[in-house]
């Protein structure tokens, strides 16, 4: 590709060349004799700026390689002129014919009197082709063309033009070649393009509007793009020309030698870049002003400032972190109580909190004692560390002494536990060590409080072992009560047993006596005597069965009453009592019926117990019914092994308050010495331990004036 | 009062019962013989071969039980049916009377009719049997 476009700006033609425009241009040749592309450069400029010539090209002849080269063009691109090349041996070319030609020939391609020109630098406008003729005149084969558009008139400008550029381009070729002319400007040409080339920055050269005149190979990437190149780089392209534009005329309207920033758009990836650009007025006598700017890419400047910035930003958060974690721990080290130190590894003290400082330092004014004391506590401590600083204690190693210190504001005596760790560094070296001392008088104190506790505790102790001592000496001796209250109830049934017994025996006598008078053995009595003797048999009577129903008990509660287990049938137990009691009911003149049960009530249990519940529970009902009826009721339920005999009667009944009274020893409803009724009071009694040895039970449904009904509730066997 | 009538052998220690059930049994027309202990009961019962033995089992020397026993052991004697007499309604008594070969049990205190009614019922078994 090629590195260089060019282009003239328009111009309007000059209206007429002075004398002095042709001697500035003959000076101009004086001035650079032996530059032959350069005069004829200033040529055509000079014919594009003073006449009407809107373009023009300045061909010579290679005599060596026998070809029209190009040397300078205005209103043309330098490609246009430099790549220009026409071998002479064309002999047909309008161009070359011209070379022959006396006069200016008028060239019309692409059709020229049936020959076409290669050359169509003029596109297909008609132009006019100058021959160029050195000093010896006419007849001479032009040294080379000058080609110009407008072709219509060639003045008297152009002519002499011609002529004085024909001669200094034959006095230049005389003295070398031609060929090494070009190929000097043009590898200088080169050279340069190679030197803007290879600077990063883009540079370019625009004209005061910012339209590109010459640009490097980083600045085309940026503001050039050709038809063939993609939608969105060449829209990039044209937006860099767009900004770099405004930003140039604000340059050179505001501050034209101030760099100022322009933000342009990468067109191979879009992304952002951020240029500084310096821009410097150029004044060219061929070209007029132009701006040369310098753009440096400063987006990975900026972006380490911003990077810079950032990281100072978050040097300062951490900074404030630090300090903040440094004087949370300066708190947490002057909250502690107890006195904290810490020192180098040569045993200066670096850092202290309040309450070692109360120990370790004291005011310069103070008193000779304190200084010593302060003096004394110094010397314990270095004594203390410079154990652990010599390498006594290993690593991770923890050294716990005892210190007696001494305060030095009251002289108080203080001994402490001090306890010390190094602080090693990763590499294992120590860098500092951390003593805590730990006052010991509260744990000292503690310690006697704990001796105090535990002797109150031992003495406690024995107290309660002595009271358990005690305890067990009471107990064993409440033991031993309750065995003695045991055999001396059990001697007390005992005797009421035997007592009984000795009662019967007199008893025997009298009763049978009373009976043996009152049967008549000593003859027939008065009915006086009669009668008393009948009160001696009742009384008699009534005291044999007091003693009878206290031998009951004392067996019952002696467990001299063992269980006599046999089966018979309630039913039938039940008409058995019946029958015997048939005197006392015939005496009672009550209705007494008996409803049996309609199951078999085969009872497998003490029959003799069962009959002496039946025949108290009766004679109760009879004793105490003096109208209506008595009713015996056998219930049986099989499947629940559970029989029943109810004694229903009518008589007086009893209050609710009274029915558990009724079952105490020797109770009556009516307890007073004048009772209606007579009896011992036992009989429930005794029915009730009965029913329990036999694991059941006699429950009472009665009230006042509602009579009464008894049922003893029993197992259809008696428990083992 | 004639030969004919049953000889009652009322054996007790105490003497007003012993003598009370003597003089009602005669009253009631029996002939009564009397012993005042085992030794005498046995003795008195070889000798007169009465009819039937009332026996109170608490007996000095020779107690009832045992009297009972030799009685019982004897076949000039063991057909004369004995009705124990106890004061002791303890349980076990009967049984010990029955195991010594006692052939019926009558607790004291027993009123004279009553004796007299189970003596009647005892000799009419033994006539039955």
């Amino acid at each position: 590709m090629s590195s260089l476009h060019m282009r003239t700006a328009s111009r309007a033609a000059a209206p007429l060349v002075s004398h002095a425009a042709r001697l500035e241009l003959l000076e101009y040749y004086l001035a650079h004799h032996e530059d032959l592309v350069r005069c004829a450069q200033a040529s055509v400029d000079w014919l594009a700026r003073h006449t009407g010539v809107r373009r023009a090209l300045c061909l010579a002849v290679d005599s060596e390689a026998s070809q029209l080269v190009g040397l300078a063009g205005a209103g043309i691109t330098i490609d246009d002129v430099e790549l220009f090349s026409l071998s002479l041996s064309e002999t047909q070319d309008p161009l070359v014919r011209a070379l022959f030609s006396a006069e200016p020939t008028v060239v019309r391609p692409p059709r020229v009197n049936g020959h076409t020109t290669r050359v169509n630098v003029f596109g297909a406008s008609p132009f006019t082709a100058v021959p160029l003729r050195g000093a010896r005149g006419t007849d001479d084969e032009a040294v080379g063309l000058l080609l110009v558009r407008p072709g219509t008139s060639v003045g008297s400008d152009l002519t002499w033009l011609a002529t004085v550029l024909g001669q200094k381009i034959d006095q230049i070729r005389g003295r070398g070649s031609l060929a090494e002319e070009v190929r000097k400007l043009r590898r200088e040409r080169a050279l340069f393009f190679t030197i803007i080339n290879a600077v990063t920055d883009p540079i370019m050269l625009t004209d005061t509007e910012g339209r590109l005149i010459v640009a490097n190979a980083r600045a085309e990437k940026l503001f050039a793009a050709t038809e063939e190149e993609s939608e969105g780089r060449r829209r990039a392209v044209e937006l860099n020309n767009m900004l770099f534009s405004a930003a140039l005329s604000r340059t050179v309207v505001e501050a034209p030698s101030e760099a100022r920033e322009l933000l342009l758009v990468d067109p191979s990836d879009g992304s952002d870049l951020l240029f500084e650009v310096l821009s410097t007025t150029v004044e060219d006598p061929r070209e007029g002003t132009g701006i040369v700017s310098v753009l440096r890419n400063i987006t990975d400047l900026r972006r380490a400032t911003e990077q810079i910035e950032e990281n100072y930003q978050k040097l300062r958060i951490a900074e404030v972190a630090v300090r903040a974690e440094r004087d949370r721990l300066n708190l947490i080290i002057d909250s502690v109580a107890d006195p904290i130190i810490v020192t180098d590894q040569a045993g200066a003290t670096v850092l202290m909190n309040a309450p070692a400082e109360e120990l370790f330092t004291v005011a310069p004014d103070a008193e000779d004692l304190a200084q010593r004391t302060v003096q004394s506590n110094d010397a314990h401590f270095s004594s203390f560390i410079s154990g652990l600083l010599l390498g006594e204690t290993g690593p991770g190693e923890i050294r716990r002494g005892e210190i007696g210190l001494m305060n030095p504001s009251t002289s108080e005596q203080i001994p402490v536990e001090a306890i010390a760790g190094k602080v090693l560094t990763e590499t294992g070296e120590l860098t500092a060590v951390v003593t805590i001392l730990h006052d010991r008088r509260e744990a000292l104190e503690r310690t006697r409080l704990y001796e105090q506790l535990r002797v109150a505790s031992d003495e406690l102790q024995m107290r309660v072992q002595s009271a358990t001592a005690e305890l067990a000496t009471q107990n064993e001796l409440l033991r031993r009560q309750a065995i003695e209250l045991e055999q001396a109830s059990r001697l007390k049934s005992q005797f009421l047993a035997n007592m009984s017994h000795e009662f019967r025996t007199p008893l025997n006598a009298i009763l049978g006596y009373t009976h043996m008078l009152l049967q008549g053995v000593a003859g027939d009595l008065a009915a006086n005597v009669k009668r008393q003797l009948t009160r001696i048999d009742s009384n008699g009577r009534h005291l044999l069965t007091i003693i009878n129903e206290i031998l009951d008990i004392t067996r019952i509660e002696a467990g001299k009453m063992p269980m006599q287990v046999s089966e018979f049938n309630l039913n039938e137990l039940v008409s058995e009592v019946m029958t015997e009691l048939d005197p006392v009911i015939a005496r009672s003149r009550l209705a007494v019926s008996a409803r049996l049960s309609a199951d078999a009530p085969i009872m497998s249990t003490d029959r003799q117990k069962v009959k002496q519940i039946v025949v108290n529970l009766l004679t109760n009902a009879l004793k105490f019914t003096h109208q209506g009826g008595v009713e015996i009721g056998v219930n049986f339920e099989p499947g629940k092994h559970m029989a029943a005999v109810a004694v229903r009667d009518s008589g007086i009944g009893i209050a609710p308050e009274n029915h558990e009274k009724i079952f105490e020893d020797f109770r009556q409803v009516d307890d007073s010495p004048s009772r209606q009724y007579g009896g011992t009071g036992l009989g429930l009694a005794i029915c009730r331990r009965l029913a329990n040895a036999l694991g059941g039970r006699i429950t009472l449904q009665s009230n006042i004036g509602q009579g009464s009904t008894f049922t003893l509730s029993i197992p259809a066997e008696a428990p083992q | 009062m004639n030969d004919k009538a049953h000889l009652i052998l009322v054996v007790d220690d105490y003497q007003d019962a012993r003598e009370m059930y003597a003089e009602y049994l005669q009253f009631s027309g029996f002939r009564v013989a009397e012993a005042k202990n085992g030794n005498e009961a046995v003795e008195q019962a070889f000798a007169l071969k009465p009819d039937l033995i009332l026996m109170d089992l608490s007996l000095p020397g020779m107690d009832g039980w045992e009297a009972t026993r030799r009685l019982k052991a004897d076949d000039s004697t063991k057909h004369i049916p004995i009705v124990a007499l106890t004061g002791h309604a303890l349980a076990g008594a009967s049984e010990g009377a029955k195991r010594a070969g006692c052939d019926s049990f009558v607790t004291k205190p027993c009123l004279p009719d009553d004796l007299v009614v189970e003596v009647r019922r005892m000799l009419n078994t033994v006539k039955q049997g």
